[in-house]
């Protein structure tokens, strides 16, 4: 993804994935089979839950369900397109990058493809939270099956 | 009609030119807290360098200073709404104040036969309380219905009140939608019933003159913060009777005359009774101070000046494209919209990216969306400091529809 992206590209991938979202639903078949992690918030009307099923060490599916804003579904959208299929090495740097662009720090913009779109968040800083939620709830279940490895 | 401008010079929150996101600060969350005048500052500045000691028993001219100092507090705030001075109880805030007329008062006398009445507009502050009274002693919680407007009246009290209600808790003035309740038919109708009519006066008490004796309320809370005056300071007025009639919440120094091994203790009359441990003498100056400020001004000034901005605001923002008003006509400076296919949040954060303090959301008040249907809204809210120019700011911010996430991209 370069990153000379405009902003009216950005714009429009965040409201694609707002107003389509390709991930947002509950489980198909056994919800059991599922690890889930529920976020809410004070501060806002967030409301999720993200499911992601694993096995032997890689994210096989992701998605997520609930009450959301516009930041929080579509940067949940994206977060769950990028961790399919994924180790959970690879996830683990992917949501280190991602929160390091949200915390404006170095970051490797390779890895995380349309959710640099959030790159400006920090100007906005009341969203940090809209933009991390779901991030947060994948990142739990990951360290989780870390220590459940040690 | 008074002049916000001229006001403005009283605030260093405007004499200091505070900025946000590169703009003039527009402040349009005063039903969340207000801004500080010099005066309340200064008051609090007199506390912590000339006067600084505690009060209660110390056989010294300052603490002497400090016992005179909250007595004079005791009146002032009495005097502002029309109550003994012994029936004014320092708290921390609203909530402090409903939680203990809750815990102090409900949870020591209602039964599982018994019923309190709330409506779905109330802030978290007047519910979770007395839902925390239910759980302790199995009465019931039920709803006053709304009318279609979103208005609590007294019809629609009468219609749901029985023997059984032992407790009305409901705002004077709303905090989402804004309406100005008719308190003082809704405490007639509850007093018919024998029931006791407990006001939440956090957004009333800061905009007009209200007076807890001509309302004929039993229980009035309200905050210093929102009243210009500092956090952490607030206010509960109690009929006298009832007031000793409640048990304290909190126990300790200060409200009590003696104990004894076998758990025996005599406390001190309200109330002192209801006021253990180190009270904020800090915030009773600023408090007082802002009451005088407040007065001088004229509280029949204040809510002159804040109609005829809300009429200029509703005249603006009702032709604004697919600007949704919930409360269009509401009496209070408490304006609550939407914009048709932008979330409330998203909306705010523009606003914000522009300068405008708003705030977004359900507003604590998280029952109001069944009546509504609306999960979150934003809400403008003025005081006597607003002026034209903030509410032509936000109209014209409003106007420049479909850039909403223009904040991200800046």
């Amino acid at each position: 993804m370069p990153i000379s992206l405009s902003p009216m590209m950005m714009r429009q991938i965040i409201m694609d994935h707002y107003e389509n979202p390709q991930y947002k639903h509950a489980p198909e078949g056994d919800l059991s089979r599922y690890e889930q992690v529920h976020m809410d918030s004070a501060n806002c009307i967030d409301d999720i839950i993200v499911y992601v099923l694993v096995k032997d060490n890689r994210v096989i599916d992701a998605c997520f369900d609930g009450v959301a804003c516009t930041i929080s579904t579509s940067s949940t959208d994206i977060m769950c397109g990028l961790m399919i299929g994924k180790t959970f090495d690879e996830a683990k740097y992917i949501v280190e990058q991602y929160n390091n662009m949200i915390h404006e720090k170095e970051y490797d913009a390779n890895v995380l493809d349309e959710a640099i779109v959030f790159m400006n968040t920090s100007k906005q800083a009341a969203r940090i939270h809209c933009a991390t939620i779901g991030w947060d709830a994948l990142d739990e279940i990951l360290e989780h099956h870390h220590h459940e490895e040690k | 009609m008074i002049d916000p401008y001229r006001i403005r010079k009283d605030f260093p929150m405007f004499e200091n030119h505070i900025k946000m996101q590169g703009h003039d600060l527009v402040f349009l969350d005063n039903a969340s807290t207000t801004f500080k005048p010099f005066a309340v500052i200064k008051a609090e500045e007199e506390y912590l360098t000339r006067f600084t000691s505690n009060t209660h028993r110390g056989d010294y001219d300052l603490c002497f200073a400090n016992d005179s100092k909250v007595a004079e507090a005791r009146h002032v705030v009495g005097h502002f709404i029309n109550a003994l001075d012994k029936e004014i109880v320092f708290t921390s805030g609203t909530t402090m104040s409903i939680n203990f007329i809750a815990l102090g008062y409900a949870a020591k006398y209602l039964t599982k036969d018994d019923e309190i009445l709330l409506t779905l507009a109330e802030h978290a502050s007047n519910i979770l309380p007395w839902y925390k009274v239910s759980e302790m002693t199995g009465c019931k919680i039920n709803f006053i219905p709304l009318t279609k407007e979103g208005r609590l009246t007294a019809e629609n009290l009468k219609k749901v009140i029985s023997n059984k209600t032992k407790i009305v808790a409901v705002a004077q003035v709303t905090n989402v939608l804004g309406f100005v309740n008719d308190i003082k038919e809704i405490a007639k109708v509850a007093h018919e019933y024998g029931a006791l009519l407990a006001c939440d006066g956090a957004q009333s008490v800061p905009h007009m003159k209200v007076d807890v004796k001509d309302l004929d309320v039993d229980f009035l809370s309200f905050s210093g913060h929102k009243l210009c005056g500092p956090t952490g300071i607030g206010v509960l007025y109690g009929k006298y009777e009832l007031l000793e009639k409640m048990d304290p919440v909190l126990s300790g120094g200060g409200n009590n005359v003696k104990f004894e091994t076998d758990v025996s203790v005599k406390y001190l009359p309200a109330p002192a009774k209801l006021e253990a441990g180190t009270l904020n003498i800090q915030g009773i100056y600023g408090l007082v101070a802002a009451i005088k400020y407040l007065e001088e001004i004229g509280m029949e000034n204040i809510e002159d000046l804040e109609k005829n901005n809300r009429k200029y605001a509703i005249s603006l923002l009702k032709h604004i494209p697919d600007l949704v008003i919930y409360n269009e006509d509401a009496e209070s400076g408490i304006i609550t919209f939407n914009m048709k296919g932008v979330f409330a949040q998203d909306l705010a954060t523009y606003l914000n990216s522009k300068g405008i303090a708003c705030r977004s959301g359900q507003h604590c008040a998280k029952l109001l969306h069944h009546f509504t249907g609306e999960l979150a809204t934003v809400r403008m809210s003025m005081y006597f400091y607003t002026t034209k120019e903030d509410i032509d700011a936000l109209a014209n911010a409003l106007k420049n529809g479909g850039n909403f996430l223009d904040a991200y991209f800046a």
